[in-house]
């Protein structure tokens, strides 16, 4: 059965499927920044410990010939490059923004320095469970078969959304976004909340990068993320903070990721690169419907640098 | 703030706080020398227990650096060649800084002012050398500063945040000169890897009398020499750096922000712009995918050890650059990852921007916490 038989059926179903797949480690990574922007800190760097994380987990997973090992040693770097990040930034005059600026390099640096190795070997992958078993189509089963961290990534986002109204943790991590004074009125201490979710959020970081090397696209390479834990920053800030916007952006992001691929897949060839770059004039154009020079965006946290 | 006292009857060589006024003026200035000079020594202290944790001997990375970057004739050129674009590259986040705006997205002004420049060159061939090349350089500014000054107009008439938007917009700019390069632009005769038609020999810039540089490093030292003068002495300036403290107290004084914004950031993209000109015209001879050549992003650390004072830029450049150069000699003599250099320059960068926290903090630059001294014994 060959592409012909569905037809042009094939770009939605391949934008589908490319949605589901592209969009994982946007999920992680927002969420991520999500917890960190809700404590009053942008972290920039995360782009950096993606590719770090991709690095981490493919080595490990080399090694110990299991993809979950890797999966634990990508957020266990992650969450060091989260500490790093939040505990760094609380010094007087250091500006988060630069900081994130400069792990993104750092990031991508370290992870090249060790990941050089590990271009060749081949990895286990992590699991994927195919959904699309009831069809004969190979298509359908393709865009169908959904990995685990996917499943993960949409449970984790109801739970912090949940998390975030409904707990005591939610509630001081929104506190100390809103209003440091606030915060230390409350007896709370800003930095140590911060330094937490910037760690916190560095870690699903991490797990975004793991699912990069460990699934889609499935190896290690210097060129494994391409912007995506930058576009995920800003896919933060179109979600309103609200992790369920999160997810649902995510999936956004990945469909228009997936456009370009999904287009030459049924032959459209004209103007490749440019489909290529789908995802980030999309998230140049959401940024700049929702953001307004003359009100503050909603549901934004006070603290936060970037809506200063 | 306080004027030499004279009329107390001292002598008008004492400063403010009544030791010798050179000594206090020098106090004041040193700490903007002394901080990030010591943040790069501890940067590069802390890169040698990096090398050491790896099993390498760090003694042996600095010598071969201090090599492959300045030890020869043959390295100093090859440094000063990679400095070119790097000044350039430093100006387009050095200027908007001064504005308070982090625009990091240099790349893709580079990217866009290389294809540009590559696209004029072609379409006016024929023409006088001086023409085509005065061109080039004109559309190289004109890409690179129409794409940053975009994001300059955008955070200021819309509040996008230009750090995230220079960026995305740098992504955009290398899949578009991807687009350009493979297709309508592209010269039927580049099989392997896709690029604008060669300009012809009499379109390219050659190298200054003497050596094996090309004209761009003037021109990255013009072009910083030129900003300083824009920044330090000029009204424009003065306006850019007041709504650079503070923006509203400049709207108050009824400065045009919004201009002023556009302006500094497309100066800054038009820099940008020109150093991919220079890449094409100088160093490729066609636009094509070396362009993206991370120029942009080593131009971000450069500007910040540089603490975006444009004549600071020319010595932090050639240093870089130097760094830059001797990556492949680390790379062969020490069997290290090409990447090496790059965990350096994150470390340094990482070191500079934590060393923010630390002005102000020493009394030894700051004359008005010292102790007046006993002047009844010294002038009685």
């Amino acid at each position: 059965m060959d592409a012909t038989e569905v037809g042009l059926w094939g770009v939605p179903l391949a934008i589908l499927g490319g949605a589901i797949r592209v969009s994982t480690p946007f999920i992680f990574v927002s969420l991520g920044e999500a917890i960190t922007e809700r404590s009053g800190r942008i972290n920039l760097g995360l782009e950096g410990t993606l590719v770090f994380g991709a690095m981490a987990a493919y080595a490990v997973a080399v090694m110990t010939n299991s993809p979950w090992l890797g999966l634990i040693a990508a957020a266990g770097a992650g969450l060091c490059f989260g500490l790093f990040h939040g505990w760094i930034c609380k010094f007087p005059k250091v500006n988060d923004i630069a900081i994130g600026i400069a792990l993104m390099l750092f990031g991508s640096g370290l992870a090249f320095f060790f990941g050089k190795p590990f271009i060749k070997p081949k990895a286990p992958n992590l699991p994927a469970i195919p959904f699309g078993g009831w069809s004969d189509i190979p298509q359908v089963q393709a865009a169908l078969d959904v990995n685990v961290l996917f499943l993960i990534g949409a449970v984790l986002s109801v739970i912090l959304w949940w998390a975030f109204r409904n707990t005591r943790a939610g509630l001081i991590v929104r506190v100390v976004g809103d209003s440091s004074d606030a915060a230390r009125a409350m007896g709370l201490d800003p930095d140590t909340v911060r330094l937490l979710a910037t760690g916190v959020g560095g870690a699903l970081a991490g797990i975004g990068g793991a699912y990069l090397s460990l699934y889609y696209p499935g190896s290690w390479t210097e060129r494994i993320s391409s912007g995506q834990g930058l576009m995920a920053v800003a896919l933060v800030i179109f979600a309103r903070w609200n992790p369920l916007g999160c997810f649902a952006a995510a999936l956004l992001f990945g469909g228009a990721g997936a456009l370009g691929p999904a287009l030459q897949s049924v032959g459209v060839t004209q103007g490749y690169y440019l489909f290529y770059a789908a995802p980030y004039i999309l998230t140049l154009i959401i940024m700049i419907a929702t953001s307004s020079p003359t009100r503050s965006l909603a549901g934004a946290p006070g603290e936060l640098s970037i809506t200063k | 703030m306080t004027d030499t006292v004279t009329g107390a009857g001292m002598p008008t060589l004492l400063g403010a706080r009544g030791y010798p006024a050179a000594l206090e003026w020098i106090a004041r200035r040193a700490e903007t020398f002394v901080i990030p000079l010591a943040a790069l020594i501890v940067g590069m202290a802390l890169f040698s227990l990096f090398i050491a944790l790896v099993g390498k001997s760090p003694v042996l990375l600095y010598e071969t650096m201090w090599r492959g970057g300045f030890g020869s004739w043959f390295s100093i050129q090859n440094s000063l060649s990679r400095a070119a674009p790097l000044l350039l590259a430093a100006l387009c986040v050095a200027l908007p800084a001064r504005l308070g705006l982090v625009v990091i997205g240099g790349e893709g002004a580079i990217v866009l002012g290389g294809v540009g420049a590559a696209a004029i060159g072609v379409a006016l061939s024929g023409a006088p050398s001086f023409i085509v090349i005065l061109a080039m350089g004109v559309a190289g500014m004109a890409a690179g500063g129409i794409w940053i000054g975009a994001v300059g107009a955008l955070r200021h008439y819309r509040a996008v945040n230009e750090t995230i938007s220079s960026l995305l917009m740098a992504y955009i700019a290398i899949a578009l000169m991807n687009q350009l390069v493979e297709g309508p632009l592209r010269d039927p005769a580049s099989l392997n890897k896709p690029s604008t038609q060669p300009l012809a020999d009499i379109y390219r810039i050659g190298n200054i009398p003497g050596m094996d540089v090309h004209w761009g490093l003037v021109v990255g030292v013009v072009a910083c020499i030129l900003s300083w003068v824009v920044i330090e002495k000029t009204r424009w300036g003065f306006a850019a750096r007041i709504a650079g403290g503070n923006v509203r107290a400049a709207q108050v004084q009824g400065l045009a922000v919004g201009p002023l914004i556009v302006g500094f950031t497309a100066l800054a993209g038009g820099f940008a712009g020109l150093a991919g000109m220079l890449e094409v015209a100088a160093v490729q001879g066609s636009a094509n995918a070396s362009l993206a050549a991370g120029y942009g992003y080593t131009g971000i650390l450069v500007a910040f050890l540089a603490r975006h004072n444009p004549l600071a830029i020319i010595p932090v450049a050639i240093l870089l650059g130097g760094i830059d150069a001797s990556g492949g000699l680390i790379q062969r003599r020490m069997d290290l990852p090409d990447a090496t250099v790059l965990v350096l320059q994150g470390m340094i960068f990482i070191v500079i921007l934590f060393s923010e926290t630390l002005y102000g903090r020493f009394k030894a630059f700051n004359p008005d916490l010292w102790k007046r001294p006993d002047l009844s014994r010294g002038t009685a």
